[in-house]
């Protein structure tokens, strides 16, 4: 595939993540601060976030199995992973946070488990979407294509 | 690929980049001096977002990760016109951090930078002495207002 069909691919693919709701201006403002002094700050905060997403998934699934529900620290756990997905514009997961949050307040089990289940898909919906966008990139750079702008 | 936790010097003049414009106090028509701000944040991914959105700005930022360290940089001498600061860390949260600040007698802007929208959190905040609240994520428009807030108080 040529620079220009990358290009169109790219753009195509980008258009598609952010009107299907995965991203929202915020990702815009990330791409805009990228710059020749850091050309890789994107990729470096979207790497950050998928560690520290990870990270919480986990303590939340074991916070979730406790014989004793801690609702607190689970709610803590989720106002983490809200503000570090709005952080990156990963919207849909920031989304399913908010939801999370409501039952956390409620001390409703079932729908804290049911939550967790949807923030996991969307996290695993958004982390596919980015890989594929940033091989995309690396994909248009390697031929000499110029990134289109954010 | 990891950034290194703890406190990190990012000065903006470490940009090499010919369109970073040095954010100066007197270009805003305040009193000489280059602005310099504190990002207080334990988050990694917004201390490398608040960094990068100062350092392209050209102001020259210190960051570090909770509300005791921003007290001890403070009574280690060193002063900021901006201190952008959370309220969820450990250690020492912004709340806290902000009334000890005061305490001190800092006289800084400083900036509450939260996702929590509970009233009673952002009255603390501010009863605690913030000069104004932002909700995340920052965006250069809302530093931007920030930065024209401190060029009216000098």
């Amino acid at each position: 595939m040529d620079a220009l069909q990358l290009r169109k691919q790219l753009i195509e693919y980008t258009a598609e993540l952010f009107s299907e709701g995965f991203l929202d201006e915020q990702f815009t403002q990330l791409q805009q601060l990228q710059d020749e002094t850091n050309p890789n700050f994107v990729v470096e905060v979207v790497s950050l976030f998928f560690q520290d997403s990870e990270r919480l998934l986990n303590e939340l699934a074991k916070s979730l199995s406790q014989q004793e529900i801690d609702f607190k620290k689970i709610d803590a756990y989720v106002h983490q992973l809200k503000g570090s997905s709005s952080s990156v514009g990963a919207h849909r997961v920031q989304r399913s946070c908010i939801s999370f949050r409501d039952f956390c307040n409620a001390k409703n089990i079932e729908g804290c488990l049911e939550c967790l289940q949807k923030v996991k898909q969307e996290y695993s919906l958004i982390k596919d979407k980015l890989e594929t966008f940033f091989d995309l990139e690396q994909r248009l750079s390697a031929t000499g294509g110029s990134p289109p702008l954010p | 690929m990891g950034i290194d936790a703890g406190m990190w010097k990012l000065a903006g003049s470490s940009s090499s980049s010919s369109t970073c414009r040095r954010f100066h106090a007197s270009s805003l028509g305040g009193s000489s001096g280059e602005v310099k701000a504190l990002v207080v944040d334990d988050s990694r991914i917004n201390q490398m977002l608040h960094h990068k959105l100062l350092d392209n700005l050209g102001v020259e930022n210190l960051v570090v990760c909770n509300g005791k360290e921003a007290v001890d940089i403070h009574v280690s001498g060193k002063q900021f016109d901006l201190i952008l600061m959370d309220i969820d860390m450990p250690v020492m949260n912004g709340i806290e951090a902000t009334r000890k600040l005061r305490d001190m007698g800092i006289r800084s802007v400083i900036t509450g930078i939260s996702s929590h929208t509970l009233d009673h959190v952002k009255q603390e905040f501010i009863a605690a002495g913030i000069d104004e609240y932002h909700e995340k994520p920052l965006t250069s428009a809302k530093l931007l207002s920030i930065l024209n807030k401190i060029k009216h108080k000098d």
